[in-house]
């Protein structure tokens, strides 16, 4: 297979380039394909975010708790951060890339962990990926690359760029292989980063990245998937952000408070709104001795009400909306519009983009009116609402934008 | 591209001399030096005469020397080994007390900070914005319960070395053990340990132009000492383990030859450094060095560049074949805000924006006209990005 370069660049081989590398399958492979193709040009960069020595809880498979006073405890379990760090390590000595860690772990605490842990707090369901892409990757990552020479980075991301021939603005798109596609996280970036970005895995699915990296013996080829998020290895965000507010002496623990149904019957307690998540059905906790009309019937989280710190609950039907509003907006590829714009809208990683009409509204334009075709389950606070070109646009992949769901 | 190394206080290149010394215990002779057949005997003498080379670089007595597998272990069995093997206090309620720097070396503070969780109270006695301890503040830190003074030689990253002979006197007055790491001295600064009056002392090779993995703790005829390991007579019952006969002969070799360059280097090597150091701080505005220029070992510098992040400017001379280094490198391997940096009173952004310039036995004067050349250049790039910087000129145009 030939490496292709899906960027819409002439590689530039001379001039050096960062592949930002997580240790995983598809950073590596990124890696590897821009060191064939621009052999002397790249740099391997991987990036301390999280110091996974801190807040270990039990269920981490730690043998004990790092608190004041007590040992470090060396886990035999998985340290995600310093085992990626090792394996990219690794695959930069097998490529012969020059190789290096770069600490951001204040950085990463500050603009990705404390508003991700505030954003549940307030009955949010945040997405922290794209405040690091925002905040850290494209923009930290990218300064240091800069700063050590390079002019561009490379990412392992399943998405493309390409610069429109006639503006010369550079335009973000779907991935090749949809079902990898991560270009949801990626549309708070601006022209000025994306005209140093490439993403060599555009145009591949998952099956030729996995192939490639077989074939190139790359020490990570067989390595699984990581769903998890990278600073909380336990897998459990609840216990991530309880132990996190503990650690920095915010006394009490979120608070509990009650679990009402949409007609205004207090049905049970929750134990903070943390732990709760639009649309979720399990793990509310209700014991028996619901009210007759709710009995039997699945009850679903409608809503996260901070004033009140309630959860309302009710029937699934309860939880469609036709409408939305979406704030802090990011035009990625396009100018802002000034006419309500037919798109289809993503509002979450595995959302089926919906078509829908944006009004853009506010002052100084600074808000969506989002109105769905079809009514939407869900739309939850905290997370994207991502704009992409409506189905029979001439690019339906290209992403037009994308805000925060409010 | 040329390749310029200066950071010897990390590692050095082993000497020729060393090499040669070592290769017959990589090859023909392997021998365990405790057989006792001939060929374990040859093995045997070789650990002695290295024994005795040690001993002469500083001014001890041969059986006071016990091979380690380097610096950190002989850090380790000093502190440990004489805390555990220390008489408890006479007050029971009472536990105790150890004496030590905020500047020492990780292997001395972790080992320390583990103490305290086993209910050891250790003082860390502060440095001055010179990074110099003040002998009175040791004195001040003694109580009762002390039961061990562990003050390092020469600072690892800065370089500044402490008053060790005043504070052996303090220690000896109140019969108090005195352990200094020496690790960054050795080689570089004459080391007596008679003349300073100190008690245990530790040593590393690959800092001498020596191996790694081996290093040596001189501990003073008739100190209480309890070994960290169990297993045979190894090193008169405080090290077992059988003998890394060609490390050792390696520590030897590069003992002996230390012994016989080290003033001549120091001098070469001193005027190479403030060269070095004059020519970086005539071309690059915004630029400091750490610690006290006059005490300090004569092959270090440490230089701290505003508005520059160092893990950065590592990286960037790193690419341009200069290696040097800024802060402790974590498990990851990246980078760790210095704790010696902050000590000294350094902001959280100075200590990041700081860099260390090492040199040693193969550093020439090229090697520093490289340096002096490039680096500039590559501040003045790192700063048109620095977000910092920016702000600052902008600031300073208003």
């Amino acid at each position: 297979m030939v490496a292709m370069n899906s960027n819409g660049h002439k590689p530039e081989s001379g001039k050096p380039i960062v592949a930002a590398m997580s240790g995983g399958v598809d950073s590596s492979t990124a890696a590897a394909l821009l060191a064939a193709e621009r052999p002397g040009a790249v740099i391997g960069l991987t990036m301390q975010l999280w110091d996974q020595r801190r807040l270990q809880t039990p269920a981490a498979g730690a043998a004990g708790l790092n608190m004041k006073g007590e040992l470090p405890v060396v886990h035999a379990g998985r340290c995600c951060s310093l085992d990626d760090a090792y394996d990219a390590r690794r695959v930069a000595a097998h490529l012969g890339l020059p190789f290096y860690v770069v600490n951001f772990e204040s950085r990463f605490e500050a603009q990705v962990v404390q508003p991700f842990i505030q954003s549940y707090l307030a009955g949010e369901t945040p997405i922290p990926c794209t405040l690091c892409n925002n905040f850290i990757k494209f923009d930290q990552l990218l300064t240091t690359a800069r700063q050590i020479g390079a002019e561009r980075l490379a990412t392992g991301h399943y998405a493309r760029v390409r610069t429109h021939p006639e503006t010369g603005r550079r335009e973000l798109r779907r991935a090749a292989d949809a079902t990898k596609d991560q270009s949801y996280f990626l549309f708070g970036l601006t022209q000025e980063q994306l005209a140093r970005t490439e993403f060599p895995l555009g145009e591949l699915t998952k099956d030729e990245v996995r192939g490639l990296a077989r074939a190139k013996k790359l020490p990570v080829a067989e390595k699984p998937e990581s769903q998890e998020l990278c600073f909380v290895p336990s897998g459990s965000y609840i216990r991530f952000i309880e132990a996190y507010l503990a650690e920095q002496g915010e006394g009490s623990p979120p608070a509990r408070g009650e679990i009402v149904t949409s007609d205004g019957k207090v049905i049970g307690e929750h134990s903070g709104l943390h732990g709760f998540t639009l649309g979720q059905r399990r793990g509310l906790g209700l014991a028996t001795g619901l009210p007759r009309e709710w009995r039997g019937k699945p009850l679903y989280v409608l809503a996260l009400d901070r004033e009140r710190n309630r959860v309302i609950v009710g029937d699934d039907r309860e939880l469609y909306r036709r409408e939305a509003r979406v704030r802090e907006l990011n035009w990625v590829s396009i100018p802002p519009p000034a006419q309500p714009l037919r798109c289809a809208v993503k509002v979450r990683h595995k959302h089926q983009a919906a078509p829908a009409i944006l009004y853009v509204e506010g002052g100084a334009a600074s808000e969506v009116r989002v109105v769905f075709d079809q009514p939407q389950r869900a739309l939850t606070p905290g997370q994207a609402a991502v704009f992409y070109a409506a189905p029979e646009a001439p690019d339906p992949d290209l992403v037009l934008g994308g805000g925060w769901l409010r | 591209m040329r390749r310029v190394y200066l950071d010897y206080n990390a590692t050095t290149p082993l000497a020729p001399e060393v090499v040669q010394a070592m290769l017959p215990f990589l090859t023909e002779e392997y021998g365990n030096a405790s057989s006792i057949h001939s060929v374990g005997q040859r093995a045997r003498a070789a650990v002695e005469q290295a024994r005795a080379q040690v001993a002469a670089l500083i001014g001890a007595r041969e059986k006071e020397i016990v091979f380690t597998s380097g610096g950190t272990e002989a850090d380790n069995l000093a502190v440990r080994g004489v805390v555990e093997a220390a008489e408890r206090p006479r007050k029971p309620e009472s536990g105790k007390h150890v004496v030590t720097s905020t500047i020492e070396h990780h292997a001395v503070l972790n080992t320390c900070q583990a103490l305290e969780a086993e209910g050891v109270a250790v003082t860390y006695v502060p440095v001055n914005s010179a990074g110099l301890i003040d002998p009175e503040e040791v004195r001040r830190a003694l109580t009762p319960d002390t039961v061990l003074i562990s003050i390092m030689h020469a600072n690892n990253e800065l370089g500044t070395v402490q008053a060790i002979a005043e504070i052996a006197r303090i220690a000896r007055g109140r019969k108090i053990p005195f352990h200094t790491d020496a690790v960054q001295a050795v080689g570089k600064l004459p080391v007596n340990v008679r003349e300073w009056g100190v008690d245990l002392l530790s040593l590393s090779a690959h800092k001498i132009c020596g191996p790694k993995g081996v290093g040596a703790l001189w501990v003073r005829r008739g100190m209480r000492l309890k070994p960290l390991f169990f297993g045979g007579h190894h090193e008169r019952d405080r090290r077992p383990g059988t003998e890394n006969v060609p490390g050792i002969v390696g520590l030897g070799a590069a003992a002996e030859l230390a012994g016989a360059r080290r003033a001549e280097e120091a001098v070469r090597v001193k005027s190479l450094r403030d060269e070095l150091e004059s020519r970086i701080l005539a071309r690059v505005p915004h630029a400091t060095v750490n610690g006290d220029r006059q005490q300090r070992t004569p092959n270090t510098s440490n230089i701290s560049f505003e508005f520059v992040e160092g893990e950065a400017l590592v990286i960037a001379l790193d690419l341009k074949g200069i290696a040097c280094s800024t802060g402790a490198a974590c498990s990851a391997g990246a980078v760790e805000p210095s704790h010696v940096l902050t000590a000294i009173g350094l902001s959280p952004e100075g200590a990041h924006g700081s860099l260390r310039f090492s040199l040693g036995r193969q550093t020439t004067r090229e090697d520093i006209d490289y340096v002096a050349e490039t680096l500039p250049a590559v501040v003045e790039h790192l700063r048109e990005l620095s977000p910092l910087y920016k702000k600052s000129v902008a600031a300073a145009s208003k």
